[in-house]
């Protein structure tokens, strides 16, 4: 099939599609986001069962599939489970101009991790086991981003 | 329970910016896999579509290619996830009792969207989407953290893409046949630290399809040479979110391979060959721990004792795996394709030698978040 090319005239419909939505964020994830707009606060919700600590917090236990309506306050630090430094860009997508770092921060009083941005560090200096807190926004409108970044702490 | 066979296969060559529409490559590869198996569009039962909405810009993707694949005037239906996945739905409708026989066929035009865009959208809109994680950035992720649990380095992981390049020079289907060294993978592009642009699988296009058969309908239609069996699968999924899951574990994979071992009759030493899916360098030793073919965290020392190449005990990927090519969905399915032709004993230059037992292995979800694990023998 590759010599039709030198016989037709390629063509080529360049095309893009645009569909608007309006996700619903729950009772659950919505309660988490207020809390973190208004009180610049991070929970967390437990499972009944089993005692896993969700953060962000989570419909049901994936482990134990019970309601979870325990919610715990979070000191907000953590540990980097893991990063990358992101070198190459993605037009449309990155959230700050490259080199930047994400990261898996593992949060004390949580038993899950949180995958959020580091700031405030030369990306080169990031590393696993660094002890982090978030930085927040002043102005919040509730969304993940109310949180700036994650920054090493001493 | 009746077995299953694979009857058919066809596979376009795996390229970049293909010039054919994805319904001409679908076309290709149906055509294919009907004269491999030596029969007619008539004798095909019903139709199960590999594709997602997202990659083709259209919605419903299935009906676009219900002409071209044989579904016009048969049922047809659609798995939006990895090829292999697909197969597995194939045999249930087979084994429902519904249907003698299933057209497999999985189509792909990477070159024509947005790798990080759409892999973008497969995240939690109200949670992790607006951060820009994409397919890249999520698994070099995981790749550090394997790295942390296991010990292994860059340069072991970049052993597997100058292994599955490698291997790749004696496949013609595959896209990126490359003579390469460790020292070439280190030098490349870093996209997301650790992974370079030689440790990640390339933008793909391309086709691939399997005829399935009830043993009942294979024995009447096809000969002995033709038929593999699709002897044992098992599949699980792990949790969606990144942080709910260690992406160093291995857990669901675990249970899939128990499944389908258990199925088959099989142990890992009756394992002759195995498709694994290396979609990332790093992916090759994670997923072989998973599977029970290294202890947890030896995965990349035994890459570097050589222990997965052609000519070892258990030569991993000899198509070139998804490293060489990567058209996303059709991926799994052209790693059953490569484990039938060499269980025929018709892979070419990169025959494995007397192989009888192949292991098909594929993912859908980031990091791995579901496998599927095939085991098929003559």
């Amino acid at each position: 099939m590759a010599d039709w090319k030198s016989e037709v005239e390629e063509v080529v419909f360049p095309g893009k599609i645009c569909v608007p939505y309006s996700w619903t964020v729950g009772s659950t994830l919505s309660r988490w986001y207020v809390q973190l707009r208004d009180d610049g606060e991070i929970w967390a919700n437990r499972c009944p069962s089993c005692g896993t600590v969700y953060v962000p917090p989570k419909i049901k236990c994936i482990k134990c599939y019970k309601d979870m309506n325990d919610w715990v306050k979070l000191p907000g630090t953590g540990t980097i489970e893991t990063f990358t430094v992101v070198n190459k860009e993605r037009p449309g997508l990155d959230p700050k101009k490259p080199p930047f770092v994400y990261a898996v921060i593992k949060m004390d009083g949580a038993d899950t991790g949180m995958v959020h941005l580091i700031g405030g560090v030369e990306p080169e200096k990031v590393k696993v086991g660094m002890r982090v807190a978030p930085v927040l926004e002043k102005e919040r409108d509730g969304h993940i981003t109310d949180i700036k970044h994650f920054k090493p702490i001493a | 329970m009746e077995r299953v066979a694979v009857i058919g296969v066809g596979q376009t060559k795996y390229e970049t910016d293909k010039r054919e529409t994805f319904h001409e490559l679908v076309w290709e590869v149906a055509n294919k896999a009907l004269n491999d198996a030596g029969i007619t569009v008539r004798e095909i039962d019903n139709v199960v579509t590999i594709s997602s909405d997202f990659w083709d810009g259209r919605t419903i993707s299935t009906m676009a290619v219900s002409d071209t694949s044989g579904g016009y005037d048969k049922d047809i239906t659609t798995v939006e996830g990895d090829g292999t996945f697909g197969v597995l739905y194939g045999m249930m409708r087979i084994l429902s009792g519904s249907f003698g026989t299933t057209m497999v066929v999985a189509h792909h035009k990477g070159s024509e969207s947005n790798m990080a865009g759409i892999t973008n959208t497969s995240f939690d809109p109200l949670v992790e989407r607006k951060l820009g994680l994409d397919a890249i950035t999520s698994s070099a992720l995981q790749a550090r953290r394997y790295m942390t649990v296991s010990g292994g380095t860059e340069e072991q992981f970049a052993l597997v893409s100058v292994k599955n390049h490698g291997n790749a020079m004696r496949n013609p289907f595959a896209q990126l046949p490359m003579d390469i060294t460790v020292e070439d993978v280190m030098a490349s592009e870093m996209l997301a630290s650790p992974l370079k642009k030689l440790d990640c699988s390339p933008v793909s296009d391309g086709a691939a399809a399997v005829v399935l058969a009830a043993e009942r309908s294979a024995k009447k239609m096809t000969t002995n040479k033709k038929r593999v069996w699709l002897n044992g699968v098992g599949h699980c999924t792990d949790a969606y979110r990144l942080g709910d899951r260690d992406l160093a574990d291995t857990r669901a994979l675990k249970k899939a391979a128990k499944k389908a071992y258990d199925m088959a009759g099989v142990t890992l030493d009756d394992i002759d060959v195995a498709e694994v899916y290396d979609a990332f360098s790093y992916m090759e030793p994670l997923w072989l721990e998973g599977l029970g073919f290294c202890e947890d965290g030896q995965g990349p020392e035994q890459i570097e004792r050589g222990n997965f190449t052609l000519d070892s005990e258990l030569p991993v990927n000899p198509s070139g795996g998804r490293l060489s090519a990567n058209p996303v969905q059709v991926a799994g399915l052209a790693g059953v394709i490569e484990c039938v032709l060499q269980c025929r004993g018709e892979a070419g230059r990169r025959q494995v030698r007397g192989a009888e037992v192949a292991l098909a292995h594929g993912i859908n979800g980031m990091c791995g978040q579901s496998h599927c694990v095939w085991i098929l023998g003559k």
